[in-house]
């Protein structure tokens, strides 16, 4: 299967937006101009946007709460969803959700999700519904490696499994729940492993590589829509600390810069020029162009208002 | 009118909506051929198939976040939890999802789905599936929560609640479900549908309020009629829906009257009888009241096994009957043992 210089330079472009709409964020945070806090995807972009990418419009996702890449992966629009992140009228949640809780129906995001494992039980809902109403598309659940420690998981991928629902199980392990390493949550190295107790393929694959995760996905949903569920584990690792504040005690100076060597956009910037032959000027307007969108974004979330205090009371309940 | 029992009008509501909207599908554990621990959805499976009438594993978190799930998505499933105890098991999807999805996410969606859930004690269930937990669910703004005394109003309840476009918790009374009651005729039913929100005076009276809901309107009707004959006129108020509130009932009633108890089967501390104290005290009903509002409720204790332990946990005919004389008897302003 080969890849369209289009598809690549689309997907080169998704994951410095969500480089720089994090940067950013930083930025942000550091000027005191948001409140709250954000989990940032930070060397894991190749994942969210290798999947995302992938899917048709009418596929639905459910994000994490460390989930930028997840939503861009799958084209929300970024000035929406910047000002979600400054809480204004304008953002995709009309500042009800937050960094944490980015959701955009329209392209299929069916919301990120704050509650390690709490998106899983609703794929099974959602994919459900579209197994139900015989429509073409599938599912894409996103969680961490903590997530399948929870109950939710276990539950989830069984349903799923029983009922061979169109769901994408896509796992992408960053080898901490905040601060504690797998090897001291999971008795496994490999969590694709997992997928055997329900009968379901799962196979694991290098979550920095984003050519192969976008491959992949192809592949994988197709066979969901014939075979019903499967498990794709992405391994990556998240370059910044867990959310605003973090020490980071808990791993190694040298553990990180290892990885940084394996940053997904050095890597693919890496690939396009050297095996793709993509000229540097053409990268570096991508660049440029990434900056500016993220820029634009923070220029129409500033300008939004501020949602009204009598929306405090808009959609508790639906009429 | 004919007669049918609580059950079979919960089984009606759902098989009628289930023919009026394609969309309406049942997921719950041994609801197929077993037709439910009670027998509720008794042959649904057979007009219905197993496409509609979704048998699940023992994975209550996802019976009720799949529910959510598809409901965000185009569906309207009705979840059936074989006993309300076991939304513990389900509290994360329902609370931290269901309940918040269409207010986190800006009303991009509703989630118009049903959670029933069999309540109460009266069964010899014991602890863990006997409890009555709606006030649980009235602190979660999101959801709707209802609690039905009769088969008249269980299945207008249900009817309007499959209807709602917001997760309804449906506490079914599960020691109701042989009782039976007046039911209008299948032919009329498409238009016997109550609407959420609204209390029923199940008796006028004009001594005394009892404010109550679920399996205690019964046993407070039965204690007002032997309180009738007396002299003393109790009215009933069956609030019916606990979320949204019918205040205005409440506080007519309590102005009426000028004496309120309130009954429940579930514990008193943290229950929703306190939300209906508050009702009526902070409303213009306190300057009515000639005695303080009093609580007859469950005992602050699980629901124990043995049959006298177990009646003597919870509100009675018997029990109500004597509080409601004591309310009668006593002067405002004086205290009890002076009384006699």
């Amino acid at each position: 299967m080969s890849i369209t210089k289009k598809v690549l330079l689309e997907l080169y472009s998704k994951m410095q937006q969500t480089r720089k709409f994090e940067k950013m964020a930083v930025t942000l945070f550091a000027q005191g101009k948001v409140h709250g806090t954000a989990h940032f995807c930070i060397g894991e972009e190749a994942a969210g946007i290798g999947v995302g990418h992938a899917l048709d419009q009418d596929d639905y996702i459910l994000q994490t709460h460390r989930g930028h890449h997840q939503a861009i992966g799958k084209g929300i629009n970024l000035n929406n969803m910047m000002a979600e992140f400054l809480g204004k009228e304008s953002g995709c949640c009309k500042g009800k959700g937050g960094s944490m809780h980015i959701a955009d129906f329209s392209v299929g995001s069916l919301g990120a999700n704050g509650i390690v494992g709490g998106g899983l039980p609703l794929s099974v809902g959602a994919a459900l519904a579209q197994q139900y109403l015989g429509k073409n598309a599938i599912t894409v659940c996103f969680f961490g490696d903590g997530a399948t420690n929870q109950g939710s998981f276990h539950e989830s991928l069984n349903l799923a499994s029983v009922w061979k629902l169109p769901v994408l199980f896509v796992c992408i392990n960053n080898y901490y729940g905040l601060s504690t390493h797998i090897s001291k949550s999971m008795n496994i190295d490999d969590i694709s492993a997992r997928a055997a107790s329900y009968n379901m393929k799962g196979h694991s694959l290098d979550g920095n590589d984003v050519v192969l995760v976008y491959k992949e996905t192809l592949k994988a949903k197709e066979y969901v829509k014939k075979q019903g569920p499967m498990l794709m584990v992405l391994n990556t690792y998240r370059l910044s600390g867990h959310s605003k504040s973090d020490s980071q005690v808990y791993r190694s100076k040298e553990e990180v810069s290892g990885w940084k060597k394996k940053d997904p956009i050095i890597l693919f910037r890496k690939y396009l020029l050297e095996e793709k032959q993509i000229p540097e000027n053409v990268l570096e307007n991508l660049d440029k162009h990434a900056v500016q969108d993220i820029e634009d974004a923070l220029a129409f979330a500033e300008s939004s208002p501020e949602p009204k205090i009598e929306t405090l009371f808009d959609d508790v309940y639906a009429d | 009118m004919r007669e049918i029992t609580y059950a079979e009008a919960i089984r009606e509501a759902m098989s009628e909506e289930m023919r009026r909207d394609n969309r309406v599908l049942l997921l719950g554990e041994d609801i197929g051929i077993y037709g439910g621990a009670f027998g509720v959805s008794r042959e649904m499976i057979e007009e219905f198939g197993e496409k509609r009438i979704r048998e699940t594993p023992i994975s209550e978190a996802a019976i009720v976040g799949a529910a959510a799930g598809a409901a965000m998505t185009g569906l309207r499933p009705i979840a059936e939890l074989m006993f309300s105890d076991f939304i513990t098991l389900a509290m994360d999807q329902l609370v931290n999802q269901a309940a918040k999805n269409r207010y986190q996410f800006g009303g991009q969606r509703s989630v118009p789905m049903v959670v029933r859930a069999p309540s109460g004690s009266g069964k010899g269930a014991a602890a863990q599936h006997s409890q009555s937990i709606e006030a649980w669910c009235c602190h979660v703004p999101g959801l709707k929560v209802v609690a039905p005394s009769t088969p008249y109003d269980a299945k207008g309840l249900l009817k309007s609640s499959i209807r709602d476009n917001n997760p309804v918790v449906f506490f079914e009374q599960k020691s109701l479900y042989p009782v039976t009651g007046e039911v209008p005729e299948k032919k009329f039913s498409e238009d016997h549908l109550i609407p959420l929100g609204k209390a029923d005076i199940k008796k006028e009276g004009s001594d005394l309020s009892i404010i109550t809901y679920g399996r205690m309107v019964q046993m407070s009707l039965a204690a007002a009629k032997k309180l009738g004959t007396l002299g003393i006129q109790v009215e009933v108020v069956d609030l019916r829906t606990l979320v949204p509130l019918d205040r205005e009932t409440i506080v007519d009633s309590a102005k009426k009257t000028g004496k309120v108890l309130i009954v429940h089967e579930a514990v008193k501390t943290g229950g929703f009888g306190g939300e209906l104290v508050s009702t009526i005290a902070d409303s213009d009903a306190f300057y009515s009241l000639t005695l303080p509002i009093k609580r007859l409720c469950g005992f602050d204790v699980p629901i124990p096994y043995n049959k006298n332990l177990e009646t003597y946990a919870v509100p009675t005919e018997k029990s109500i009957y004597e509080t409601v004389l004591e309310m009668i008897n006593e002067r405002p302003g004086v205290k009890k043992n002076e009384t006699t």
